[in-house]
């Protein structure tokens, strides 16, 4: 086994560990010693029960799910627009996203037309809706999927337009801004089995294509004519790459709303330890992104117990922290 | 060196201008306040609670125009709409040439309006005690102070009932109690306003003094804690099944749930002249519903 080979091996091998910890520390905030935990988690009863398996089991399983979708799109977004800084929400998802749910939160009063249609949908289904729709209409305003910076431009540009119609709306309703920051800044309060079974699905389906189109984003790491004259058809590859990169962060911010810094951090976390080709990158990025997700689930349950702090807060202080601290390595040693 | 001297000097006075300006600033906010004339006629108030206490006091006429979610009484729904907490059309209050604003400690525009040479007046409207407070200033202001303590003297009596018979009956064995104020789940706690009626009326809330007013709960908190009664929005009720291991607690399962119309709901969550009708409310539905 070579040096390299080993490394990945080893970096897997941590990963799973510390989701396995993870998951089990997550079954046991608040236990105050190692004789109740094991009390606690071997002989609950029915009330604990309930705790223990109807809601935190799948609530920590979820978070993992979801934070490993968010690495995946995040590996996959820096991979197809070849750009580092490049993260899951850049075509428009959250602002999309946000907006699909304050249609849906209008929509508890409304009964006709499309706001009793998106009430119907629930929050999160609505979310999952308008991050689609964010992402359609950015590539229709990038006239397709080709021009990377076009591609850039309209989602920022849709991102800013719906945020901008998103806060006209709660203008009007400021009962409504308290349920939005809880959107925006992410939770995996509810996740239930049916939510975490939705997300493992979804996790499924992303892998397993991405990994198969992992040589065309090696081959798109040195430059799209390269890529070409390699013989990869560029549409169909980045089509197929953007599909995947929509439906993994659709389906997270419908879950669990917008959990920043994930995506962003997890590929580059990967990159700064092991030397990987993007078929190791896609595996070992949602396996980092989930246990982060999974880190950041607990921490936020933990430090104001029993009352809890958004999850999408802890990940952007550690997320900063950690890019803060990579940007200053870089500068030190420029 | 002589470049390095220069620098240096550059950055002081660069530092020298900034404290000036911060000082300007901090003197311009100081010089903030305008004298109330003796009997204001033209009233505008910029936030519901204080619309009913000014309409409570027998002033309502004086009302030029209101925030755009006051709506209570009936009369104050015709007049000009100024725009919600904060997004107040400025220079329509200018236009209305208004002898006092009424707004609440946390509106923004009280500091532009003194700029503007505005009376303005502001008050903390966050906890029951506030309400008496509130009354006491406005009758003050407007020159309705008699009214005001009979004003007060009313409510405090009114709740007073409405505490002791929720109280009694239930025989001093106060049922568990969970508000929901939004689905976050963010609870309202023993220091919020509603957490104080909740406590007039006897029954003890699942959320410890410790956790703040509107602390976000872990939802598990609450299946723990499984309350009696559940106090939520009629949009959220339908949900609250749905909920990871929320259809094991007590208030679900047995349905002791209480949802209020709009309209009672904003007797419930503004601390203002009407709170006796809102605990009692609140008292109707627990004595229907709690074991």
């Amino acid at each position: 086994m070579s040096a390299s080979r080993r490394a990945l091996a080893i970096w897997f091998a941590t990963c799973i560990a510390a989701t396995l910890a993870l998951t089990f520390g997550s079954l046991l905030v608040g236990t105050s010693s190692l004789h109740t935990s094991l009390h606690w988690l071997f002989s609950p009863d029915a009330q604990s029960a309930v705790v223990l398996w109807d809601i935190r089991l799948p609530r920590t399983v979820g978070a993992w799910c979801a934070g490993a979708l968010l690495g995946l799109a995040g590996a996959v977004a820096q991979g197809v627009f070849r750009n580092p800084l490049a993260e899951p929400y850049l075509l428009g998802t959250a602002s999309g996203a946000a907006l699909g749910v304050t249609m849906s939160l209008l929509a508890t009063d409304a009964s006709v037309g499309a706001l009793a249609w998106a009430g119907r949908l629930g929050m999160t289904g609505a979310a999952c809706v308008g991050a689609f729709a964010a992402i359609a209409l950015t590539i229709m305003l990038a006239r397709g999927v080709l021009q990377t910076a076009s591609l850039l431009l309209s989602g920022i540009v849709v991102g800013f337009l719906l945020t901008a119609v998103n806060s006209l709306l709660l203008l009007a309703r400021p009962e409504m801004w308290r349920t939005m920051q809880v959107f925006l800044l992410g939770s995996t309060a509810y996740l239930g089995w049916p939510a975490t079974a939705l997300l493992g699905a979804a996790l499924a389906v992303c892998v397993i294509p991405s990994t198969l189109l992992s040589r065309g984003l090696d081959a798109l790491t040195l430059g799209e004519d390269t890529a070409q004259s390699l013989g990869l058809s560029l549409p169909a590859l980045r089509l197929s790459l953007i599909g995947i990169l929509s439906v993994a962060t659709a389906a997270a911010v419908g879950q669990v709303g917008v959990v920043g810094f994930v995506g962003l951090v997890a590929p580059h976390l990967v990159r700064e330890t092991v030397k990987v080709n993007h078929r190791q990158l896609l595996i070992a990025a949602p396996l980092c992104g989930g246990a982060l997700l999974q880190a950041a689930d607990l921490a936020s349950r933990w430090i104001i117990h029993p009352a809890e702090l958004p999850v999408g807060a802890v990940t952007a202080c550690v997320g900063g922290a950690y890019l803060a601290f990579l940007l200053y390595r870089r500068t030190r040693d420029a | 060196m002589i470049g390095k001297c220069g620098a240096r000097r550059r950055t002081g006075y660069a530092a020298l201008c900034v404290a000036l300006g911060a000082l300007a600033l901090a003197h311009a906010a100081a010089a903030g306040a305008v004298s109330v004339p003796r009997d204001p006629r033209r009233v505008i108030t910029l936030l519901p609670s204080l619309t009913e206490i000014v309409c409570a006091l027998g002033a309502c006429d004086r009302l030029v125009a209101t925030g755009r979610f006051d709506d209570w009484p009936v009369q104050v729904k015709d007049l000009p709409k100024l725009g919600g907490l904060d997004d107040v059309g400025i220079e329509r209050i200018v236009r209305l040439r208004p002898d006092l604003v009424l707004l609440s400690t946390s509106q923004r525009v009280g500091g532009r309006l003194a700029e503007l040479g505005i009376a303005s007046f502001a008050l903390e409207t966050d906890r029951y005690s506030d309400i008496a407070r509130s009354v006491t200033a406005v009758g003050r202001l407007l020159g309705l102070a008699q009214r005001a303590a009979a004003l007060n003297a009313r409510i405090a009596s009114d709740v007073g009932r409405v505490s002791e018979e929720s109280i009694a009956a239930r025989h001093g064995a106060g049922a568990s109690v969970y508000f929901e104020v939004d689905p976050g789940p963010y609870a309202a706690g023993p220091q919020s306003y509603i957490g104080e009626l909740l406590d007039k009326l006897g029954v003890r809330n699942i959320v410890a003094p410790a956790m703040g007013p509107f602390p976000l709960l872990n939802p598990e908190y609450v299946v723990r804690e499984n309350p009696d009664v559940i106090f939520i929005s009629r949009g959220d009720a339908a949900q609250l099944a749905g909920r990871p291991g929320w259809d094991r607690i007590r208030a679900v399962r047995e349905k002791r749930i209480c949802t209020f119309p709009g309209v009672v709901r904003d007797t419930i969550v503004r601390p203002g002249p009407r709170v006796a009708e809102g605990m009692r409310a609140m008292a109707d539905c627990l004595r229907r519903v709690a074991p």
